[in-house]
């Protein structure tokens, strides 16, 4: 079923709280002039920042709890490079990773919107590549703690036990994120360059017809992958 | 094929944002790295980081040009994230006052 935009209403005619009010009691659509897979990539995503709210909030129980020093994260997570101590490298590279793959992402809707498949399509690329670089350096991370530092979910030489539990569960539960949202980019990709959105050919599982669309809700995960790391580097790792 | 959902802004803002959370993110690392300690290094890290993420959210997740009735419905509901916050602070406190007389005075 095509998508009608054939609205009754003047979109965004009504201003502030009474447009707001108005757009949920008009007894249709309340998200008017947004596509529904925008939506419900949205309303995924709430429900995605309720799980690593409950992460992060018991991460927090659990270090106000404990009467063992916590581990400092800025020496636990420090690199000697070049010969020299610098502490929290690596985060501070995944950190920039990340943030850079947001910006190529961000231009890739853009240029998704302007059918510039080829651009839209090397940007995706780039964004999985940063994207995959990023689960590298994260997997490199994890297996320095767990050889090296011999830190475990239940304990670890430096301090609280808590420690390793928090840091797996959290870091690992971001990293997961990560890598479904690299599999996707390459999905979606795919779909740029092979033109299956510019001659609106229908997906894989849907008989909804291909459209930019789904770069957007591409582009809103990922972002939101982007902006957990925001969270989890300033609460766990500066903290 | 219509265009008018699509969300078509200036690619110059995009620079922008992506050169301003560099540079947020280049603070909190230097918050670190220049060993701020107590309420001044938690508050720097607080404001950066929502610093950060209004950006994300605001622009590259296009949020600042969504209709109101979408924005409300997604960021409004976060807020009580809030009052767990506070609940879970205030129970973790009790636990721990309870901790240090067990483990101290053998209860």
């Amino acid at each position: 079923m095509a998508e009608s935009v054939a609205p009754s209403y003047e979109p965004g005619s009504i201003p502030g709280l009474k447009g707001v009010v108005d757009d949920w009691g008009s007894d249709q659509r309340a998200f008017k002039g947004v596509p529904w897979g925008k939506a419900m990539m949205w309303i995924f995503l709430l429900s995605d920042t309720f799980i690593f709210s409950c992460f992060l909030v018991s991460y927090m129980s659990v270090r106000m709890t404990t009467t063992v020093p916590w581990p400092v994260p800025s020496e636990v997570f420090a690199l000697t490079l070049f010969g020299q101590h610098i502490p929290l490298i690596l985060i501070a590279i995944m950190t920039f990773i990340l943030i850079t793959s947001s910006g190529t992402m961000a231009m890739a809707v853009k240029f998704g919107y302007e059918k510039n498949r080829k651009v839209c399509f090397w940007l995706l690329i780039a964004t999985a590549l940063f994207g995959a670089s990023f689960v590298g350096m994260q997997a490199f991370e994890w297996t320095k703690l767990i050889v090296e530092e011999g830190v475990r979910p239940w304990g670890n030489p430096m301090g609280a036990a808590q420690f390793g539990a928090s840091f797996f569960m959290i870091t690992g539960f971001h990293g997961t994120h990560v890598t479904i949202g690299v599999i996707f980019l390459f999905i979606v990709a795919g779909k740029v360059w092979r033109g299956s959105l510019d001659e609106e050919r229908p997906g894989f599982m849907t008989g909804r017809k291909g459209r930019y669309e789904i770069v957007e809700t591409m582009g809103l995960y990922w972002h939101f992958v982007d902006l957990v790391w925001v969270f989890i580097f300033a609460f766990f790792y500066l903290w | 094929m219509s265009t008018t959902e699509g969300q078509q802004h200036p690619i110059a803002i995009y620079f922008w944002i992506w050169g301003l959370l560099f540079v947020l993110s280049a603070c909190s690392y230097m918050v670190d790295y220049l060993e701020f300690q107590g309420y001044l290094r938690w508050t720097l890290i607080i404001i950066f980081m929502l610093l950060k993420a209004g950006l994300i959210v605001a622009v590259f997740m296009h949020m600042m040009w969504e209709r109101l009735a979408m924005v409300y419905a997604i960021l409004v509901p976060p807020l009580v994230i809030l009052v767990l916050i506070g609940l879970m602070a205030t129970e973790a406190e009790y636990v721990f006052l309870k901790r240090l007389f067990f483990f101290s005075a053998g209860g």
